[in-house]
């Protein structure tokens, strides 16, 4: 009898340390994934579709034959520095709130003369595929990178967009009944072997709003934060979350607006 | 035509410290694609560096190097001002060379 108690605590105690190594071992990985980040960062892709997207944005192209030099991505006409601070944000002459990449194809119909369907028909690279798009989001954001994120959020269309996003934020639907809250609502969580931030939290928000866009080494591709909020759609079984679509440009709205006072330091590079 | 590489090159003690940039494809030949068609390989298969003229490095790649490739080295004998021009040629024959000055 007191033999087999002795055995239980001993066992005990073996389950205890077994859990401490586990955990140290999980925290360990996890650094090991930051020093490989960290190397990587010295060479990130992400400066060839910047250098890309700048040219892009200086090229006479589409039936206008014009360049996007003049395109006011919310600081005047022609101001790329610092624009991805503040954005999304209101636009007076669509009478819409926009966030980088509509307004880009705002200014590529308004500017270069495409029509709509054309200025979002390949809004994300692939594999051998380059898009215009994914250059010109690497090259506007790089031109903001190590300022504060600054979106004002104070017209009322601004307003409606955040409270909008906010909604889809905690909506919870689909198949297996996830909202975004459901990865992004609570410190410390982990799918496999990647942090998830914690979206609600300030620090959080904004370390992760100023690492997008970012090139993903596992596609070899830069991808813009419309990117990373389709994707997180498809991965909630939810459907398709269209390109530019008001519903996207509010979720942005909200997760830029959380992140305000960040330091932005996009594009970033991601495993 | 391909993308212009990013070529920073700067002095690091008494050696040149080369940091390169490549916009490649590196198809390995292995994939195959949304149709099970094998997505032929397409990959850079020589590197050279030279400095005024003279190679210092000279690399023969293979499938194994991955989608747009990161390259340092250092060398002797560099200054700065001095012209760094880095070569690469893949197996379709396309080749590319670009050009920085040593800072």
């Amino acid at each position: 009898m007191k033999r087999t108690r002795r055995t239980a605590s001993v066992l005990c105690l073996l389950g205890a340390f077994g859990a401490a190594a586990a955990i140290a071992q999980q925290r360990s990985a996890v650094e090991e994934i930051e020093r490989y980040r960290a190397a990587l960062s010295d060479g990130n892709p992400a400066e060839l579709w910047e250098a890309r997207g700048e040219a892009l944005w200086k090229e006479k192209r589409g039936p206008k034959n014009a360049s996007l030099e003049r395109c006011d991505l919310g600081l005047g006409p022609g101001i790329v520095k610092g624009a991805y601070t503040v954005l999304p944000r209101y636009f007076a002459d669509t009478d819409k709130v926009e966030d980088l990449e509509s307004r880009l194809v705002t200014c590529m119909v308004s500017l270069q003369g495409l029509t709509p369907e054309q200025a979002k028909k390949d809004p994300f690279g692939g594999p051998g595929k380059k898009v215009p798009m994914d250059a010109l989001v690497a090259y506007v954001a790089s031109e903001s990178r190590g300022m504060k994120m600054n979106v004002a959020a104070s017209h009322p269309k601004e307003r409606e967009a955040y409270e909008l996003g906010k909604t889809i934020f905690f909506y919870r639907g689909g198949t297996h009944d996830f909202g975004c809250v459901t990865c992004h609502g609570a410190d410390a969580k982990r799918i496999r072997l990647q942090d998830l931030p914690n979206l609600t939290a300030t620090a959080d928000a904004q370390r992760a709003y100023g690492g997008w866009p970012a090139y993903r080494v596992s596609q070899g591709e830069v991808r813009s934060f419309q990117w990373r909020l389709n994707d997180c759609f498809r991965q909630q079984r939810f459907p398709e979350l269209e390109f530019v679509s008001p519903a996207s440009i509010a979720l942005t709205m909200y997760l830029a607006k959380n992140a305000n006072g960040g330091v932005f330091d996009a594009p970033s590079i991601k495993r | 035509m391909a993308d212009p590489m990013k070529i920073r090159a700067a002095m690091a003690g008494d050696k040149v410290e080369v940091k390169v940039l490549m916009s490649h494809e590196m198809e390995t030949g292995q994939r195959k694609d949304a149709k099970g068609a094998v997505v032929p390989a397409w990959f850079i298969q020589n590197v050279t560096a030279q400095h005024n003229g003279k190679t210092v490095l000279s690399a023969e790649w293979g499938p194994a190097v991955s989608k747009n490739p990161f390259l340092a080295f250092r060398f002797s004998g560099g200054k700065p001002g001095d012209k760094v021009t880095i070569t690469w040629t893949d197996n379709h024959g396309d080749t590319r060379t670009d050009e920085a000055t040593i800072s």
